[in-house]
């Protein structure tokens, strides 16, 4: 399935989401607030991203330009290839409900409808046909393993059932780009965890993640943290060798 | 780190030979701590010579002997579970040297320093979640090891991050002026030669 906003040319590059020289400034000199600047971030298909920083870092402004929801002040914001920039507000829209998912911090389930159709729900919006959606909203609950529930109301699953409805809903039909702001919220550290492993299993499936947290053990299940101070880009981890490193080879016992 | 009551744990479970003590200790811990076999039976005859654990020489012939527990060494397994860590000097920590020293020599940014040592620490944070996520999954003992080592570098961050807090606001405020100067208090240990 692919998007019509893809066009004849498709995504040119492999960059799911690409910041470039982002600034966000609210208010007027001399009290002009500066949220980003001049912030640069590319985020590959199937990889993970987590942005860490104090509060006031920047951290949600960034969130919201890359999910379209605000306009930089300066700089380019494009996703899936395309340029934001000048984008007609309708088309915007659609792009935004067509290829981008939401999790939010307290997983938003509406209480009247059933797993299925609170997966299905974002597509129903979009004015998918009912049947297709409800396919889609299936097919994304069985790859969060929680097909089996598929006509439970939410009152009825456990605390990590409704994580993964809420995780299934944000990626149903083809959705590119996951956003997702501090999503493990008031979670004990394991359920947290179980969030992080889920959309990171997510991305493993080919979707692209920015996730803002201020928990270095919760970024930690990302493929790249970047740090945000003041609105700029600070630092970011280069891809860790894998875990074999920790373990002691066999041969020098 | 106590190799001999992990051994006497091992040994509570029932009686068993120096080599299968090693292959479950380092099973055990995940394989994260390597155990040599030279220090699995220097153990032994020191736990023998204690009276924690005997080992069955008269029913056996071969040239490997089986240890078990006593009911001394259960003891003192027991009491040892319930005995708290030394956790009240502050060890002599690397990086808190390491920021401590950039915060006095001249012409050394200590932000950049911090922030140096936040990378390569979540870097770490990083593969440790790998293993978390692969390996640890159906292993309860590298899960709990791994849970430990995360919460131990989480708090080395969260101490750069208030290090950092810390040294700016020092930077930006003047130095206050000194009332009488008292004698600065020591931390226990931290001082002295050890």
């Amino acid at each position: 399935m692919t998007p019509p906003e893809l066009g004849a040319d498709g995504p040119s590059a492999a960059s799911v989401l690409e910041l470039r020289g982002v600034s966000k400034t609210y208010g007027q000199d001399p009290a002009r607030v500066h949220a980003l600047d001049g912030v640069d971030l590319s985020v590959r298909a199937g990889e993970m991203v987590a942005v860490m920083g104090p509060s006031g870092s920047g951290k949600s402004t960034l969130l919201t330009i890359a999910g379209s929801l605000e306009d930089p002040t300066s700089g380019e914001v494009l996703v899936c290839g395309m340029a934001l920039a000048g984008m007609p507000p309708d088309r915007k829209a659609r792009l935004r409900r067509r290829l981008i998912g939401y999790v939010f911090q307290d997983f938003n389930l509406l209480p009247g409808l059933t797993a299925a159709e609170n997966a299905a729900l974002p597509l129903e919006l979009d004015g998918v046909a009912v049947p297709k959606a409800r396919a889609a909203g299936l097919a994304a609950l069985e790859a969060l393993g929680v097909a089996g529930r598929a006509g439970w109301f939410p009152d009825q699953l456990s605390g990590g059932e409704r994580q993964r409805v809420a995780i299934a809903r944000a990626i149903v039909g083809d959705r590119r780009l996951l956003l997702a702001d501090e999503p493990s919220g008031a979670l004990d550290s394991v359920n947290a965890a179980e969030v992080m492993r889920l959309l990171h299993e997510a991305c493993q499936r080919g979707v692209a993640a920015v996730v803002v947290t201020h928990d270095a053990q919760l970024a930690a299940w990302a493929d790249r943290v970047v740090l945000l101070r003041d609105g700029r880009m600070t630092g970011a981890t280069t891809r860790p060798p894998g875990p074999e490193s920790l373990l002691v080879p066999r041969e020098i016992r | 780190m106590s190799v001999p009551h992990a051994l006497l744990a091992l040994l509570s479970e029932g009686p068993k030979y120096g080599l299968q003590l090693r292959e479950e200790f380092e099973a055990g811990t995940g394989e994260v701590w390597p155990l040599n076999v030279g220090q699995v039976y220097k153990t032994l005859g020191r736990l023998e010579r204690d009276g924690l654990a005997e080992s069955e020489g008269a029913d056996h012939d071969g040239p490997q002997k089986r240890f078990r527990i006593t009911p001394r060494g259960e003891e003192a397994l027991a009491a040892w579970l319930r005995t708290p860590p030394d956790l009240s000097s502050p060890p002599r920590d690397e990086l808190v040297m390491k920021v401590l020293v950039a915060a006095r020599v001249p012409g050394t940014d200590a932000h950049e320093v911090i922030q140096a040592h936040r990378l390569y620490l979540l870097e770490l944070m990083q593969q440790w979640t790998r293993l978390k996520e692969g390996e640890a999954r159906d292993d309860l003992g590298l899960a709990l090891m791994v849970d430990a080592e995360l919460f131990r570098l989480d708090a080395v961050i969260r101490w750069l991050d208030a290090a950092d807090v810390r040294l700016a606001r020092a930077a930006a405020e003047p130095p206050r002026p000194s009332a009488a100067p008292a004698p600065a208090p020591r931390l226990r240990r931290l001082g002295a030669t050890r």
